[in-house]
């Protein structure tokens, strides 16, 4: 059943490692993700803060620090829907997202939700962007 | 002369209906800019269709994996006729949407004219039912109910 496949594919696609995400190259953390980390960690308080640049996944040059995924765990969240919780952390990261990164994939969640499922899912494969011509397959 | 809206008009997509996609270009009623009037056309524009979302690339060729998970969603729910626009099209809708949305990323979903939130979001909805929920608001039946209903026969 094609449905059934595609709902499969889709829950996998949130989970499963489909794009190379050993942060090997960028073990040490860019002056980036050093700066999302501490504001994050300056507006949410947060009870886990996990952050991986998923920037090898992207076209873009290595060493960038343009695509980033955060799993922000704060009791500050309880309450909130899923766009306050996520209008908040833009608030935090404002200069970053006006600057050098282009995409953010945010779980946030309340410490009882995290426990539920904590890890840092994956995101779904770039596309190209706007660097893939049309008419290319 | 701003003509930003009419371009985003050019990059509309009518998933679904008629021969393939692509069609329903004419008639969308946007109308050219006046200067300081963005704001107000894409006003228009997101509550001119109840399901309208803003992608990198279109329903049949998304050029970012997060845009093509917000397609693969809608299609999962069987929500075929859904406004699509082509932000990678018009730099200035790419710009203008942020602006209207305060939303600094692409893509955007607006479900009866209100902002829903990005991938993230829609997945979380998709995942929890809730979407199910919201597209029942909107007169419209997720195909998953028929599925779920079939699975548990």
């Amino acid at each position: 059943m094609l449905r059934a496949q595609l709902a499969r594919c889709m829950v996998s696609m949130a989970t499963r490692a489909c794009v190379s995400q050993d942060g090997a190259g960028s073990a040490a953390g860019g002056p980036v993700e050093a700066a999302i980390r501490a504001k994050l960690e300056q507006a949410l308080s947060p009870e886990v803060l996990e952050l991986r640049n998923e920037s090898g996944g992207h076209a873009v040059p290595a060493g960038s620090e343009t695509h980033f995924r955060v799993a922000v765990v704060s009791s500050r969240f309880e309450g909130m829907s899923p766009l306050q919780r996520h209008r908040l952390v833009h608030a935090a990261l404002s200069e970053e997202l006006a600057g050098p990164v282009h995409a953010l994939a945010i779980q946030a969640k309340t410490p009882a939700q995290w426990r539920e499922n904590p890890q840092l899912d994956t995101s779904p494969p770039c596309l190209g962007g706007s660097k893939k011509t049309r008419g290319t397959s | 002369m701003n003509a930003s809206l009419s371009r985003a008009a050019a990059a509309l997509l009518r998933w679904g209906r008629g021969a393939g996609g692509g069609g329903g270009l004419p008639g969308v009623g946007v109308r050219a800019a006046s200067s300081g009037g963005q704001a107000e056309q894409l006003d228009a524009l997101v509550k001119k269709d109840k399901v309208v979302v803003f992608l990198k690339g279109t329903p049949e060729q998304p050029q970012c994996g997060f845009s093509n998970a917000v397609v693969q969603i809608l299609r999962l729910h069987g929500v075929r006729d859904y406004a699509a626009y082509n932000v990678l099209d018009d730099p200035e809708l790419r710009q203008g949407i942020k602006d209207y949305s305060n939303w600094p990323t692409i893509p955007q979903v607006y479900l009866n004219g209100e902002f829903v939130g990005g991938c993230d979001i829609l997945l979380q909805m998709h995942q929890n039912g809730d979407l199910v929920e919201e597209l029942k608001k909107l007169g419209i039946r997720s195909a998953l109910i028929d599925e779920k209903n079939q699975d548990s026969k």
